[in-house]
């Protein structure tokens, strides 16, 4: 690929991007960029569009004007099975496992887009088959061990309580090689401790596999220290967009919190 | 803790080894064993065994309901028959050509099917196997069908001069053809490609975003279990050596279906299990009452799901932790 004529662009860039969903405008009209190895955070009250306009980075939603370029090309008419292909993995906000299947088969699943082999390949288990699996359960088992995963490698993942299964959700996203990186609140759900652990978690992660990230998170004080640049919504318009210390003095932000009682506090 | 695990694996695995080797010698040892009779009971049980094994892959790991593979079995099996009787080809060359058919038919089926979905893909498939006596009676197809009278075609003999009878060898070969189609199966599901089918079933919207084309996996997928349905119906031809429209009414769909869930829906023994049901239960049922089989059948066929709600092959795995605890207390 043009990776030269790429590499001046930023790696993700949205553009105007409108969504309706009959006649609810869920975004209207969202532009910012995500650079590489940025670590960006999207914020804003509840429903202000924030999975919305994450599904359509992921491809599950069709925006309805506007653009959203990955590496300087529009995925407007990539079919969702290629997102991954290019570059793009998620988390999603409620866990979106595949409940019965092992936590070990779940992560595998992940790198489905690296491999190449198809029905018949499988179904003689020719040799190039058995190098692309041990290939992936290496990666897999790695991931494991960064996400302390390991001790329930051979449990269904629904049965699994709720901040193990994110964990394992990234795991999931991770070995199938992401550029960027899109989290869906990943601290939802955990307590104190485990969203200090998150916040060195995603440091790490950003170092050893070189990829941008862009979190949606409710919880400030995580999204303020572990973001390059914070990206504010509300009602679907974007209302700051910065460094963290200018979106948290951003009177528009400290208003659209101060309307919220609960998360503002956070802040 | 992990460590312990680890070797638990190992264990559970080194015991499924043995448990597919002596299930295995028992099978050959068979064909020694019994009368030409059970012989052909035994045989119809690997048939029907494939033939599950080809919906345990669609609705056990993929999660589409088919209530029509009877269509694919009856399909497989008039494939088998028509090549034998018009071109005089050997029973054993019609197999490639078999499931090429019905992995082509079922493809086709698929396609449109499972833009459907979910019930409406029960259905169709349904609808599929009621239609499928009809079609196979029908003048324009009669010249090769033989319209309703069917076909009727030889008995192979056993190859390479060996010292067997007909019955053993007819036997042998299908379970020869069996232990082939369940390896195949298990190489299939257990490698990307099953995982995938798995992920699809689990949670759609996850699997597309993983990279999976969920049509194309969906479409192939019906069609390789059309395959292996067709190819038990092929054999199941040469074993009765006669088929007919009305030996593939809508029962024979449902009956798999029933073989499928009593089995144990998502496991690759379980279509054997499911398999020994539906070729043995009926005779239990009619020897308990001759007045009311379908009654006894019925009561039977609650029993066995109340007992085993997970199938036959999840009260096996039970038992099987059970026993092994019971060896290993402290384990
Ligand atoms: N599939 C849908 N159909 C109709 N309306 C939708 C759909 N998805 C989202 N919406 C609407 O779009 C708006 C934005 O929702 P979205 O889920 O993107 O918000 P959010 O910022 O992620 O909120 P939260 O913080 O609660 O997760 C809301 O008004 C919501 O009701
Ligand atoms: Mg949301």
């Amino acid at each position: 690929m043009t990776a030269v004529a790429a590499a001046g662009a930023p790696l993700l860039s949205v553009e105007r991007v409108v969504v309706r969903f009959g006649g609810v405008v869920a975004v209207g009209g969202v532009s910012f960029d995500v650079g590489r190895r940025q670590i960006c955070g999207l914020i804003g009250p509840n429903g202000a569009g924030k999975t919305t306009l994450f599904n359509c980075i992921s491809g599950i939603y069709k925006y309805n004007d506007g653009d959203i370029q990955f590496e300087g090309k529009s995925i407007h008419a990539t079919p969702r099975h290629r997102m991954a292909g290019l570059g793009i993995g998620r988390t999603f906000q409620n866990v979106a496992l595949f409940k019965t299947l092992s936590v070990r088969d779940n992560v595998l699943v992940g790198a489905h887009h690296l491999g190449r082999s198809g029905f018949v390949a499988n179904a003689l288990r020719l040799p190039f088959v058995r190098a692309e699996g041990r290939d992936a359960e290496a990666r897999m088992r790695e991931l494991l061990d960064l996400l302390d995963l390991t001790r329930v490698a051979d449990t269904p993942a629904g049965g699994l309580p709720f901040g193990w299964q994110k964990r394992v959700e990234l795991a999931r996203a991770l070995i199938g090689r992401p550029k960027l990186l899109l989290l869906d609140e990943p601290a939802g759900g955990l307590n104190h401790g485990e969203v200090d652990e998150l916040e060195g978690l995603l440091h790490r992660i950003r170092e050893h596999f070189d990829l941008s990230i862009l979190l949606v998170e409710h919880h400030m004080n995580l999204v303020m220290r572990v973001s390059d640049k914070v990206v504010a919504l509300e009602f679907g318009i974007k209302i700051a967009d910065g460094t963290p210390d200018d979106v948290r003095n951003e009177p528009e932000v400290i208003r659209a919190y101060l309307g919220e009682s609960d998360d503002a506090g956070a802040a | 803790m992990s460590g312990s695990n680890a070797a638990g694996t190992g264990a559970l695995t080194a015991g499924r080894g043995a448990a597919v080797a002596s299930v295995l010698g028992a099978a050959v040892a068979a064909a020694f064993l019994f009368s030409d009779y059970h012989l052909f009971q035994l045989t119809l049980v690997v048939v029907y065994a494939i033939a599950i094994l080809g919906l345990t892959i669609v609705t056990g790991f993929n999660g589409q309901i088919s209530l029509g593979h009877g269509a694919f079995y009856a399909i497989g099996a008039y494939t088998t028959a028509i090549l034998m009787d018009r071109y005089d080809m050997p029973y054993w060359a019609t197999l490639p050509f078999s499931a090429v058919v019905c992995a082509g038919v079922g493809f086709l089926i698929g396609l449109p099917a499972l833009r459907l979905g979910g019930l409406y893909l029960a259905l169709t498939t349904f609808a599929l196997a009621v239609a499928t006596p009809q079609v196979l009676k029908h003048k324009l197809i009669e010249d090769y069908t033989g319209g309703v009278q069917g076909i009727v075609i030889s008995k192979p003999d056993p190859p390479f001069d060996l010292p067997i009878d007909a019955d053993q060898w007819l036997y042998l070969f299908t379970l020869a053809v069996g232990c082939v189609m369940f390896l195949l199966a298990w190489n299939l599901l257990r490698g990307r490609i099953g995982r995938a089918m798995m992920a699809i079933r689990d949670h759609a919207v996850a699997a597309e975003a993983m990279g999976i084309d969920i049509a194309m996996l969906k479409t192939r997928t019906f069609a390789v279990s059309a395959m292996f349905t067709g190819i038990a119906g092929s054999l199941g031809a040469i074993a009765v050596q006669f088929v007919a429209p009305d030996s593939f009414s809508v029962f024979l769909s449902i009956f798999l279906f029933v073989g499928l869930v009593v089995g144990g829906v998502a496991s690759i023994p379980g279509a054997i299990y499911g398999a020994l049901f539906i070729q043995f239960v009926p005779n239990v049922a009619d020897q308990l009452s001759k007045a009311a089989p379908g009654a006894v059948y019925g009561i039977l066929l609650i029993a066995v799901l109340y007992l085993a709600p997970g199938g036959a092959a999840g009260f096996v795995r039970s038992m099987t932790r059970r026993l092994c605890r019971m060896v290993r207390p402290g384990g």
